[in-house]
């Protein structure tokens, strides 16, 4: 099991995607089962989508409206927070995750607010409000089950709609019968799930304040929209009297009737399910109470100028590029060392910090599963291809692997070079001993055996065919 | 006759001359005729895939000089051909010939089908087979309909071994699962390249294949390293070697 990065600290400064999915890799029967586990969503994502008839039209339609959203999206970003003032909102506008983390805490302190449920959100996730807040004095409590089990365990989640998916359930007894006094050896979900609802319950009866993340902001309305299935989201927003909407900028689509091509491909693109069992609108405070939005940037409008990696801002973080990822599937959500793992993830890091996350667009066989996947079309295994011409136009490509294509090339270019080297290999690898054909530099043959090294090429074999026909 | 320019894969040239020749004869057999310009080396995938696009850029070049007069560019090769089809654009888009080149470089299983429309292939091959689909020519090339997309089903490969007498195609639990090569991820990510590996031979075992068969030799060249490692009871077969073989046996 590789370490999780902290999740009160920062993550590790570089990653190594290839360590670390070896650690997690070497307990093969946790691998499987971590691999099993997200087959099984994906199998649930494909029986969802096949119940929908013209599933690649509306992908296509979404990709539509996401494209058309972004390229205007300075001007649906202005109608919707005038439509949501319009309706009592609050709307603040942050440019990076300090100034989000500020601004909430401004608004906790200002009410002297000390207690705060908080729903799933991976924007905080991304801004590090949980110990931005609880430095200052403020009592967090994550409400999403996952997400709990993961704050309780001090771990960042492993991946953005499953955040405990590395966890069996009898980590999490031993968990809970640490933390919430459930009996011992008790890992029947039932039981741990009613345990986690009391405990919750109480959180949620003392919280002055509740935060939730944004799904979709809808331009033409002013209003939010958050999808969960356990009902956190709504119990977090309808207890407390202040409400606190956190979204990214690219969370906008510009008409309510948007939502009907969105809201049929989330939820079943992301756990199978035709829709989240809670889909809920909010347009403007409860009475007597407040709703302020949060509408962050942290980088977005960088990436929003970039034409090759532009698309990525249209996810909608549905995470079904995770569970097909045939890496992602057996190296662990942790292995990337990102906010958001997986394919998505290997573009968006290095878009963040491109030298600490040089190792993730490599972490891909190209396979491009994530790419048909992907309910908005981001051609996914495309951007992570262009990452790696990126990040060697950059100077990040360690200094051996780019010797050695630089050393391909020039072979590569020339007939009789090309030749020669391949006869030179062909006739030294068979004749090698083998613990030094075998040995460490060798990483193709660890765990196989080499090809077959035959004593005539193509070519030869060609000549004598061409000749005798 | 049909002409067509024969483009074989570095390590094809190399390594497996057999599947090199094998494509040949099936070619052949169909009527048609095919040269093999000496003076090519790779496509630049390697370089490509690694992000080294000034490496990659005089194979490009070099590959649109040898094959540009031909009419059609056949390869046994999915993942290759894929190469030219798709990140050649940003070394050849403009140059003259690069459009039709472009449009008429195929794989060997899609040439058959697409171009020379499917001909009646008289063909024996008594065993169970496991169709291992290269993710490349699945996803970039489209040989088959993939299990993420919802389109009508279709599978250009399948298409040929089923008319192979005696040719048992088994039913994997993951049709379309990546073997984890990759090209240079099968170094650089040696532990989960080699996990995959082994889940995709299990696959096939459990099926009950005797052969895995494919359109890309550098999938089979990875799966055939662990099953002799693990001296497990499966072989591997490039599918021109089995379209070969089988209708050599008719």
């Amino acid at each position: 099991m590789s370490a999780p990065p902290s999740a009160t600290g920062e993550l590790e400064r570089t990653v190594d995607h290839a360590a670390a999915a070896a650690r997690f890799v070497a307990d093969d029967a946790k691998a499987h089962w971590h691999d099993q586990a997200l087959w099984w969503v994906r199998k649930k994502r494909d029986a969802a989508s096949a119940a929908v008839p013209d599933w690649e039209a509306l992908r296509d339609a979404a990709a539509g409206l996401k494209a058309h959203t972004l390229s205007r999206l300075g001007d649906y970003l202005d109608e919707f927070a005038r439509n949501a003032e319009a309706r009592g909102a609050h709307v603040h506008f942050a440019r990076d995750a300090a100034e989000h983390n500020a601004i909430v805490h401004g608004i906790l302190q200002e009410r002297g607010i000390t207690r705060l449920v908080k729903s799933k959100s991976m924007l905080t996730e991304e801004c590090h409000l949980n110990p931005y807040l609880e430095a200052r004095g403020v009592t967090v409590t994550d409400t999403d089950l996952g997400e709990r089990i993961v704050q309780l365990r001090h771990e960042p989640p492993s991946h953005i709609v499953l955040p405990a998916i590395h966890l069996k359930k009898e980590e999490i007894g031993e968990l809970f019968h640490r933390e919430l006094g459930t009996a011992e050896g008790a890992s029947d979900p039932k039981v741990l799930t009613e345990a986690a609802r009391q405990h919750l319950r109480q959180r949620f009866l003392e919280a002055e304040a509740g935060l939730t993340g944004v799904n979709f902001a809808i331009a033409e309305t002013g209003g939010v929209v958050v999808c969960t299935n356990e009902g956190n989201a709504d119990m977090g927003s309808t207890l407390p009297r202040v409400h606190i909407a956190c979204m990214g900028v690219e969370k906008l689509v510009p008409r309510r009737e948007d939502l009907a091509v969105f809201l049929r491909l989330l939820a079943r693109s992301a756990t199978g399910q035709p829709v989240t069992t809670y889909t809920t609108h909010f347009h403007g405070p409860r009475p007597d109470g407040e709703l302020h939005i949060v509408v962050v940037d942290n980088g977005r409008s960088r990436q929003l100028a970039d034409p090759v990696f532009r698309r990525s801002l249209s996810c909608i973080r549905c995470g079904a590029c995770m569970n097909t990822c045939p890496v992602f599937r057996r190296s662990g959500g942790y292995s990337y060392g990102y906010i958001v793992p997986g394919p998505i993830g290997s573009i968006l890091g290095p878009a963040r910090d491109p030298a600490g996350h040089r190792t993730l667009p490599f972490a891909s066989s190209l396979c491009g599963s994530c790419s048909d996947v992907c309910p908005v079309r981001i051609d996914l295994h495309h951007e992570l291809w262009a990452w790696r011409k990126e990040l060697v136009k950059r100077g990040l490509l360690p200094w051996r692997k780019r010797a050695a294509m630089k050393l391909a090339g020039a072979v590569l270019r020339f007939a009789w070079l090309y030749r020669l080297a391949g006869w030179v290999a062909r006739r030294l690898v068979p004749a090698l001993p083998r613990r030094l054909a075998y040995g460490r530099w060798n990483a193709w043959g660890r765990q196989r055996e080499l090809p077959p090294m035959p004593r005539q090429t193509f070519r030869q074999l060609y000549r004598s065919h061409r000749d005798r026909s | 006759m049909l002409t067509v320019g024969l483009f074989i894969p570095c390590y094809i040239e190399q390594l497996y001359p057999e599947v090199g020749l094998a494509t040949v004869r099936v070619l052949e057999r169909h009527g048609v005729r095919v040269e093999y310009p000496e003076d090519q080396t790779c496509c630049g995938q390697p370089m490509s895939n690694t992000g080294c696009t000034e490496e990659a850029r005089p194979l490009a070049e070099k590959f649109l000089r040898l094959f540009r007069g031909y009419e059609h560019v056949v390869a046994p090769s999915g993942s290759c051909v894929s190469m030219v089809r798709n990140h050649y654009d940003g070394f050849l888009a403009g140059q003259p010939g690069f459009d039709h080149l472009k449009r008429s470089t195929w794989e060997l299983c899609e040439f058959l089908v697409d171009v020379l429309k499917l001909p009646r292939l008289e063909g024996a091959f008594p065993h169970k087979v496991g169709l291992h689909q290269s993710c490349h020519g699945l996803r970039e090339l489209r040989l088959g309909s993939g299990s993420e997309r919802r389109v009508a089903p279709f599978n250009k490969v399948q298409l040929l071994l089923s008319e192979l007498r005696g040719l048992q195609l088994v039913e994997l639990a993951r049709q379309d699962e990546c073997c984890g090569f990759g090209g240079t991820f099968a170094v650089q990510e040696e532990a989960v390249s080699c996990m995959m590996g082994r889940d995709r031979l299990a696959d096939h075992e459990r099926a009950g294949a005797e052969i895995v068969t494919g359109v890309d030799m550098s999938c089979l060249m990875h799966l055939d390293g662990l099953i002799r490692r693990e001296r497990r009871p499966l072989q591997v077969l490039h599918v021109a070697q089995l379209l070969d073989r089988a209708e050599a046996a008719a």
